[in-house]
C-alpha cells in the first residue's frame, strides 16, 4: 500500500524529472541547457504581462481540470472536454453574434450561461450513451470532440463567417459588451480568472463537504460498496459528466469572450486535453488542480518563449507536457508496485 | 521425503519466535514443536498471533527473533518457495484458483518447476487423489466444482510437492459436515504416512476429534499445550480467551405471535454474473421478533438471494418481496434502507465497507439516511465520527478510532464494526451473511447477544451462514438453500444438524423423510468462528 506522503510527493518528483530530461533534451539539441530552461520556465514569469498571461492560460485549465477531477474520482472518464469547450465557445459566440449591435450588460452573463449549457449538452450525450447502452464514455466523449471541432469549422467558414472578413474563416469581432473586462491593467488577465478560482473553491466544497462528493468517491473506489449503500452509479455518471461538460463549456465561453474575442476555427491549444494532465498532476484534488493548472499554463508560455528566444518549434510544449504526464504515471506506478529481478526459470 | 526423518529430532521446532508490528507484539517468544506424523492444532482468537506464526514458518514473514529447526537442523526460511523446497506445504483458507481453467491447468500453474507434460500431470493428480480419497476429475473446470472440491484441488496441488509438513488454515470453514468428515479421513491418512499436519481452526469440536496435540496462543504468547481429546470445548475455550464462556443459546420459546414482517413469494431470478447460481421459486417468510437461519454451502445461490433481499438486484416482480405489507421487489437498496432494512454482506472489504476510507466515512456509507448524517446535501462529518466512535466502543472494535482506515482493521474487527454499524441503526429487518465470520469467540458471543436482543425488540433477522452451530444457536427456524432452491423452513428445535447437513448436500427429501425427531445437538459447542 502506497503511503499518502509518497502519493503527494510524486507530482513534484515528476516535475523535477521533466526538468532534468528537458535539460538533457536541450543539450542534445545544441543549446545551453541552463539558458534554455531559464527561457522556458523563468523568463515568462519575470514581467507583469507574463504573469497575466499565466492567469489567462491557467483559467481554462483550472476550470476544466476541476470538473474532470471530480469525474475521475468517480471513475467517470470524460476525455472529451475539448469538445465540450468547443461547444461552449460556439454557443457563447453564437449568442454574441445573434445580438450583435443590440447588446446590453445582460449579454455577457447570457453568453456564459449559454456556453455552460452548450458544454453540458455535449457532456450529456456520453452520459446518456453510458447509462442507457453502457457505451464507454472514453470513446464517445473523445469522438464527440471531433464532431464539435468540425461543427465550429463549418460555422466559421459558412454561416457565421465575418461578412467584412476578406473570406477569412473567422466570425466578426464581438462587441465590447460581449467581452470580459480586463482586471489587471497592462495584461490580458480578465474576469475569467476569478471565475476559475470560484470553480476551484466550489470543487473543494463538493469534494470535502457534500454528500454527492462522498458518493462520487465511493463509486470510484468501490462500486459494489456504493451499490450496497444505495448510491446510484447512473446518477454519479450524469452528475459528473454534466458538471465537467458545463465547466468546460463555460471555459470555452470565457475563451471566446476573453482573449480571443471572436470565433475562429481553433479556439483552444488543446486545453481540454491538457486539463486531463492537470487533473492527474493535481491528484484529483481542487487545490492540486489549481497548482497544476498554473504549471501547465507555464508550459504553454515557456513553449512560446522558447520559440521566440531559441527558435525551437512550438512542439516543445507538447514534449514537455507529454514528459510530465509520462513521469507522473511512471512514478505513480513505481510507488504502487515494486520491480523485482526474477531468477532465470529453472529448466 | 515423507516419513524420511526417523531420528529423534522433531520435524519442526520453533524456539522463542518474536515478531513485532507497530504497536503490537504479534508473537512473544513462541515455542512450537511438531513431531512427525501428528496432527497438531494451533488454536487462538483473532489476533492471537496464529497467522503471524504460520507466515513465519512458511517464509512469508521474517521473524524478529527466535530460531527454527527443521528435522533438527537450523534453517532460515527465505520465502514460500524455500519453504516448499524444504517440504513445507500450505493450504490457504481462501483459494487461489482460476475458475475458467481445468483442475490440471490450475495445478500446473502452481508448480514451481514448470508443469511439463499435461497428460502426465493429470495422471499424477489422478494418482494422488485416489491414494488419499480426494475424488477429483483432473479435466473438470473449476467453476463447476463445489467448494469442497476446490479445496481438494488445493490439497492435491500441495501434495504433489510431497510435503512432510502441511499447514491447513481453517480448512473446514467452507465445508459441509460430510465434506469435513471426508477431509478428516484424508488428513488422518496423511498423518499415518508420517507427515505432520498443523491445523489452524477456531472450531473446538473439530480439534477435539482430529488433533492429538494443541498449542494455544493468546495475545501472542503460548498459554498451553495440551491434548485436546481429553479437554472439553469449554475448557479449551477458556484457555483460548482467558475466561470461561458459557454458550449463548436461544430458548426454544418462539415468539410465535408476531405479525409477518417480510415475505418472499415465488422468486426466480438470474444471478448477477454468468457463473453465479440463479434462484428457483424461492419462498420464505419472517415474523417480527423472529430469527430465520438459512444454511447452505457457499455458491448455492446465497449471493443472489442476499442481493434480491437487500435491493442491490431488483426482483422480476414487485410482489416477489413484500415488506410490512408493501411490495418492494422493484425498490432499490436506498429505498429499502429507508424502510428500515439493514444488511451485512458476506464480503467485508469491498462490499460492506470501502477499504481506503476511514471508519467514520464507512459509518456514513450505510448510516447516512437513518442517522441523518446529511443535511441539505452537506455531510456532517462530526456526527458520522461520533457514530463510528460509538460503534467502535459498543462492539469493542480494535481500532485506533473513527479515523482508522477500514483496510487497517483485521477481518474480525471489521466484521464487528459492520455488524455493529447495522445493528445500531435499529433496523426493522436485519439480513446478515455470516455474522461472525472470522470473529473470535468472545466477540462472536457479543454479536449473537446483539442479534438476539434485536429480535427480542421486535425486529426480524435473517441469517445466512454455513456455520451450523451458529444457526442453531440463534435461529427460531432454519431453512437450507441448495442449487438456488430454498427448503421449507422448520423450527430449529425440530431439526438436527445431520438433517441440515444432508439438505446442504441437496438431499432435501431424504432429510425430510428422515424427519426431525431428535433435538438439535448444539449444547456444548462454542461458536468460535
Amino acid at each position: 500500500m502506497a503511503s499518502h506522503a509518497m502519493l503527494l510527493a510524486t507530482p513534484p518528483l515528476a516535475v523535477l524529472l521533466t526538468v532534468l530530461s528537458g535539460a538533457v533534451l536541450f543539450a542534445a539539441l545544441g543549446f545551453d541547457p541552463i539558458a534554455a530552461l531559464t527561457a522556458y520556465f523563468i523568463t515568462p514569469l519575470t514581467t507583469t504581462y507574463g504573469l497575466g498571461e499565466l492567469a489567462v492560460k491557467a483559467t481554462p485549465l483550472a476550470m476544466i481540470g476541476i470538473g474532470l477531477a471530480l469525474g475521475f474520482r468517480g471513475n467517470v472518464w470524460n476525455i472529451g472536454a475539448e469538445g465540450q469547450l468547443t461547444l461552449g465557445a460556439i454557443c457563447a459566440g453564437g449568442i454574441a453574434l445573434a445580438f450583435y449591435g443590440d447588446e446590453g450588460p445582460w449579454l455577457l452573463p447570457l453568453m456564459m450561461v449559454g456556453g455552460a449549457a452548450g458544454g453540458l449538452a455535449w457532456g450529456a450525450v456520453p452520459a446518456f450513451l453510458r447509462t442507457r447502452f453502457n457505451a464507454n464514455e472514453i470513446l464517445t466523449s473523445l469522438m464527440l470532440s471531433y464532431v464539435a471541432t468540425l461543427l465550429l469549422s463549418y460555422l466559421v467558414t459558412g454561416p457565421w463567417k465575418d461578412p467584412d472578413g476578406f473570406n477569412f474563416p473567422e466570425s466578426r469581432l464581438f462587441d465590447d459588451q460581449a467581452l470580459l473586462p480586463i482586471i489587471l491593467e497592462g495584461t490580458r488577465m480578465h474576469l475569467g480568472a476569478p471565475l476559475a478560482l470560484l470553480a476551484v473553491v466550489a470543487g473543494w466544497v463538493i469534494v470535502a463537504r457534500t454528500f454527492i462528493g462522498f458518493q462520487i468517491k465511493v463509486v470510484g473506489l468501490t462500486p459494489i460498496a456504493a451499490g450496497y449503500a444505495g448510491f446510484s452509479q447512473a446518477r454519479i455518471i450524469w452528475f459528473t459528466l454534466l458538471l465537467s461538460g458545463g465547466l468546460a463549456g463555460l471555459a470555452g465561453a470565457i475563451e471566446v469572450a476573453g482573449p480571443i474575442g471572436q470565433l475562429q476555427p481553433s479556439i483552444s491549444p488543446g486545453y481540454g486535453f491538457t486539463a486531463i494532465i492537470v487533473a492527474f498532476l493535481g491528484r484529483l484534488h481542487p487545490v492540486g488542480v489549481l497548482l497544476a493548472a498554473l504549471l501547465m499554463a507555464l508550459s504553454y508560455l515557456g513553449g512560446e518563449q522558447a520559440q521566440i528566444e531559441l527558435g525551437l518549434p512550438l512542439a516543445v510544449t507538447g514534449v514537455f507536457q507529454g514528459m510530465l504526464l509520462f513521469f507522473l504515471l511512471a512514478s505513480d506506478f513505481l510507488v504502487h508496485y515494486r520491480l523485482r529481478r526474477l531468477a532465470p526459470a529453472a529448466a | 521425503m515423507s516419513g524420511g526423518s526417523t531420528d529423534t529430532a522433531p520435524r519442526l521446532a520453533l524456539r522463542g519466535m518474536v515478531k513485532r508490528y507497530p504497536g503490537v507484539l504479534a508473537n512473544d517468544h513462541v515455542d512450537l514443536t511438531l513431531e512427525a506424523g501428528e496432527i497438531h492444532a494451533l488454536l487462538g482468537e483473532n489476533g492471537a498471533g496464529k497467522s503471524t506464526l504460520v507466515q513465519i514458518v512458511y517464509g512469508v514473514v521474517k521473524a524478529d527473533g527466535g530460531s527454527i529447526r527443521w528435522n533438527g537442523a537450523p534453517v532460515n526460511v527465505d520465502g514460500p518457495s524455500h519453504a516448499r523446497a524444504l517440504g513445507i506445504g500450505m493450504v490457504f483458507q481462501h483459494f487461489s484458483l482460476f475458475e475458467t481453467l481445468t483442475v490440471v491447468e490450475n495445478v500446473a500453474l502452481g508448480l514451481e518447476t514448470g508443469a511439463g507434460d499435461m497428460a502426465a500431470l493429470a495422471a499424477r493428480i489422478a494418482d494422488v487423489s485416489k491414494r488419499y480419497g480426494l475424488t477429483l476429475d483432473p479435466q473438470a473446470r473449476v467453476f463447476d466444482l463445489s467448494v469442497g472440491e476446490r479445496q481438494r484441488v488445493e490439497i492435491v496441488r500441495c501434495l504433489l510437492q510431497d510435503p512432510s509438513l502441511i499447514i491447513m488454515d481453517e480448512p473446514t470453514s467452507v465445508l459441509t459436515p460430510q465434506e469435513a468428515d471426508q477431509l478428516f479421513e484424508t488428513l488422518r491418512r496423511l498423518a499415518s504416512e508420517g507427515r505432520t499436519i498443523l491445523y489452524i481452526s477456531h472450531k473446538l469440536d473439530e480439534i477435539r476429534r482430529l488433533c492429538s496435540r494443541a498449542t494455544i496462543l493468546r495475545a501472542g504468547q503460548v498459554v498451553a499445550t495440551c491434548d485436546p481429546s481429553v479437554e472439553t470445548a469449554q475448557s479449551l475455550a477458556g484457555l483460548m480467551i482467558g475466561v470461561e464462556v458459557g454458550p449463548t443459546r436461544r430458548g426454544a420459546s418462539v415468539a410465535g405471535g408476531g405479525a409477518e414482517l417480510v415475505r418472499v413469494e415465488g422468486l426466480s431470478m438470474q444471478a448477477a454474473n454468468p457463473l453465479g447460481t440463479p434462484l428457483h421459486d424461492v419462498r420464505l417468510s419472517v415474523k417480527k421478533g423472529e430469527i430465520l437461519g438459512i444454511a447452505g454451502v457457499a455458491g448455492n445461490g446465497q449471493n443472489t438471494l442476499l442481493s434480491a433481499l437487500s435491493g442491490e438486484m431488483l426482483s422480476p416482480r414487485a410482489d416477489a418481496v413484500v415488506f410490512e405489507g408493501q411490495p418492494i421487489g422493484l425498490e432499490g437498496a436506498r429505498a429499502r434502507r429507508e424502510r428500515g432494512i439493514n444488511f451485512v454482506p458476506e464480503d467485508r472489504l469491498g462490499h460492506g465497507a470501502v477499504a481506503d476510507l476511514s471508519l467514520s466515512d464507512n459509518a456514513l456509507l450505510s448510516g447516512w439516511g437513518r442517522w441523518s448524517l446529511v443535511r441539505r446535501g452537506l455531510v456532517s462529518f462530526k456526527k458520522s465520527r461520533e457514530k463510528a466512535a460509538h460503534v467502535v466502543d459498543k462492539f469493542s472494535v480494535a481500532a485506533s478510532g473513527p479515523d482508522a482506515v477500514a483496510r487497517s482493521l483485521s477481518g474480525g474487527n471489521l466484521q464487528k464494526f459492520i455488524i455493529g454499524r447495522e445493528i445500531l441503526q435499529a433496523p426493522r429487518l436485519l439480513i446478515a451473511a455470516h455474522p461472525t465470520w472470522g470473529v473470535d469467540a468472545g466477540a462472536a458471543a457479543a454479536i449473537h447477544q446483539a442479534l438476539i436482543a434485536l429480535a427480542e425488540g421486535g425486529a426480524g433477522v435473517i441469517i445466512v451462514s454455513q456455520d451450523l452451530d451458529e444457526l442453531f444457536t440463534l435461529s427460531d427456524r432454519v431453512a437450507v438453500i441448495c442449487a438456488g432452491r430454498l427448503s421449507e423452513s422448520r423450527p430449529a428445535h425440530e431439526v438436527t444438524a445431520e438433517d441440515v447437513g444432508l439438505m446442504m448436500g441437496g438431499l432435501f427429501d431424504a432429510a425430510i423423510a428422515k424427519g426431525g425427531s431428535a433435538p438439535a445437538e448444539t449444547g456444548d459447542t462454542l461458536h468460535g468462528q
